[in-house]
């Protein structure tokens, strides 16, 4: 689950990042208010779960709230196109007013987990405010990562060392250990899996402050952070993808006319590849789980087929943990209940197969059954 | 004849009550496995699938059986809790397939399994069988296995059957498959597996199945160059997945450019790899390879 900006620098105040002074606005009377508070001046910036807003458009440094609420405005209502939200955008429906603020540096600091290393590891570089791919990519020099024993946490000379690698003047180095500690704790405990404070700044008053935090919860572990919940903002996803996720089914709308339903997310992969590498193109990503029922199945192929897009359906079924005649019981369901029924290839396999065939057989459903991955490829391309 | 399980293996279930538990506990017995018993909390004393015992604890069901390989079928927010009970209980070898285990708990356990002799698998795996000695520890539809000389290995659970159901159908039998689960962090990886199948003498050759994301395949592909003398043929998927959006870089950070098939691709045909081109090849490269 992906937080705000605004929703991010809460939590990590509330574990002791410093953060700058700011408050979020939902309409431009709001953004008024804001700007007046901090002074007169702020720094607008639009509240989508994207970077790359400042090149988009979606920042701007203002100095009268008359400004601030004209910015809001002209924001607010729209959605906004970076290079990380696709061609069709992110809503804005707020904008975060914070202080303006002299810089004399900028860094990068994130936390992750790293499955090779099997542990969380601190990525900082002095390279703030920039792309880090690219720095990471062209500069690996100046990437420096630290990794974290989950045991005992992170650790007070870890911070040491990483404020030596960023060349820090001495009397920053207490305060940056301080917060990366911060940091570690609130990844920890929410159980996040990535912040990212890109740029960390120092003002030239001697200050050190998260400028921008993006973090994102493991889904996973949503079931221990009840009240976290209430952050997710669905708008900022497709409207079939929150769909989906609700029901508890992997699905990304893609751009092609072959609806793809398959079970378990390798099989989906190679399944997208056969009908890519046939000519033709699917219209989702589908992973219906491991231990799906009946009506989760039925469930998945309706939420497949409210694609307008989709005009043949490819359901690829290994029944392992998911048997056969439970997928094809969910078949029959959603056809039946349909308002309308592309072209069928379906493609059963493993356990109880024999049985979910004959389901298939005994309904008065229209389809292709294919044995292999290639007849899949040829029934779809015919 | 094989890696991880075979004839000796006595399996316990972990939350054999459970629907998926008992389900596929039966599935395994059926096909052949030795299974010894069963750990539900609070249900012991009971028993299941016509006289297995069902014990309260791990260490309980160890001693009164022998047992030596544990399957977990426990709900997500309790698996990582079943995992250390049978580390803790000295199990050598312990499989979870339990589906969204929060990343924090996998990397608690994982931390807490160094320096000991319990190897996990998974979570979020298929599991693993040996078809020649009818050892079944997993999820996967037995019947499409073939004993024979051929190890898989795969990071997918459905897409590991395709690969073996390819396999069977040109007649390559499989020493052992072992799905070693999607998660981002996770107890055996690659190597592992890799390693395992070039010192078993009776695994000849070997399918590796990759997927795009994270760096698991550049270390099989490392692995490979430097030690790996039989042949191995590799498909990677998720050739034609778009690239996501995404939020923030730190994860890219880590991966670099790594993380994308053709990168993965590229390092595991310099290691020597028969590349699979497409997920309907893999029997035809296979048998090829074979000669």
């Amino acid at each position: 689950m992906k937080l705000h900006e605004y929703q991010a620098k809460a939590l990590l105040a509330e574990f002791g990042v410093p953060v700058p002074e700011g408050s979020v606005a939902s309409n431009a009377a709001e953004a008024i208010e804001a700007t007046k508070k901090l002074g007169g001046t702020s720094v607008v910036k639009a509240q989508v779960h994207a970077g790359g807003r400042g090149k988009a458009g979606g920042v701007k440094v203002v100095s009268s709230p008359e400004e601030a609420g004209a910015f809001a405005e002209s924001l607010i209502g729209t959605t906004l196109v970076t290079f990380q939200t696709g061609p069709a955008g992110a809503p804005v429906h707020q904008v975060l007013c914070e202080q303006t603020m002299d810089i004399e540096r900028e860094i990068y600091l994130s936390i992750t987990t790293d499955g090779g290393r099997k542990r969380p590891v601190i990525i900082a570089s002095s390279e703030g405010g920039m792309e880090i791919e690219e720095v990471a990519q062209n500069e690996p020099e100046k990437v420096f990562t630290e990794p974290i024993d989950p045991a005992i946490g992170f650790q007070p000379y870890q911070g040491r060392k990483i404020a030596g690698a960023l060349n820090l003047p001495p009397e920053q180095v207490r305060p940056f250990v301080a917060l990366v500690d911060a940091c570690y704790r609130a990844y920890m405990d929410t159980d996040s899996s990535m912040i990212e404070i890109n740029p960390l700044v120092l003002t030239k008053d001697g200050k050190m402050l998260a400028l921008d935090a993006k973090m994102s919860i493991d889904d996973d572990a949503m079931f221990r952070h009840k009240p976290l919940a209430s952050l997710r903002d669905t708008s900022q996803e497709d409207p079939l993808e929150v769909q989906a996720s609700e029901a508890d089914i992997a699905y990304v709308k893609l751009d092609g006319n072959v609806g793809c339903m398959v079970n378990g997310a390798g099989l989906a992969m190679a399944t997208m590849d056969t009908v890519k590498f046939a000519g033709a193109e699917p219209a989702n990503f589908l992973d219906v789980g491991g231990g799906a029922g009946e009506e989760k199945i039925s469930h998945a192929i309706l939420l497949m087929l409210s694609d307008p897009n989709v005009t043949k359906v490819l359901v690829n079924i290994f029944g392992g943990i998911l048997r056969c005649d439970i997928a094809a019981r969910g078949l029959v369901d959603a056809y039946g209940k349909a308002d309308r029924r592309p072209p069928l290839i379906v493609r059963l396999l493993g356990t109880n197969v024999d049985e979910g065939k004959k389901i298939l057989a005994d309904s008065d459903l229209e389809l292709t059954l294919v044995g292999t991955l290639e007849e899949a490829a040829a029934a779809i391309t015919k | 004849m094989s890696i991880l399980v075979d004839q000796n293996t006595r399996l316990l279930v972990q939350g054999i009550t459970g629907r998926e538990g008992s389900f596929h506990a039966e599935r395994c017995k059926a096909y052949g496995t030795n299974l010894v018993a069963g750990v539900t909390p609070g249900k012991g004393g009971t028993t299941v699938l016509d006289g297995t015992p069902v014990f309260d604890t791990v260490e309980e069901a160890i001693a009164e059986t022998g047992a030596n390989v544990s399957l977990i079928f426990v709900p997500p927010p309790f698996a990582a809790d079943a995992i250390l009970e049978s580390a803790d209980a000295g199990l050598p070898l312990v499989i979870c397939i339990t589906e969204g285990v929060p990343v924090k708990d996998s990397t608690m356990v994982m931390r807490y399994l160094e320096g000991k002799s319990t190897r996990l698998i998974g979570p979020n795996c298929p599991g693993l069988i040996t078809p020649g000695a009818k050892a079944k520890v997993g999820i996967m539809p037995g019947n499409i296995h073939l004993p024979g000389t051929t190890g898989v290995v795969s990071r997918s659970g459905t897409l590991t059957y395709e690969a073996v159901g390819q396999l069977t159908a040109r007649g390559i039998g499989q020493s052992t498959c072992v799905g070693i689960g999607g998660d981002p962090v996770s107890g055996t990886m690659f190597v592992d597996v890799l390693k395992a199948f070039n010192e078993d003498p009776e695994t000849e050759s070997i399918v590796l199945i990759g997927e795009i994301g994270g760096t698991k395949e550049q270390e099989a592909a490392a692995y490979i160059k430097e030690f790996v003398k039989k042949p191995v043929a590799s498909l990677i998927v998720g050739q034609t997945a778009p690239v996501g959006r995404r939020m923030g870089h730190a994860g890219a950070v880590i991966t670099g450019t790594a993380a994308l098939a053709s990168e993965k691709m590229k390092a595991l045909e310099d290691a020597g790899c028969h590349v699979i081109p497409t997920p309907a090849d893999i029997g035809r490269v296979v048998q090829e390879m074979l000669g």
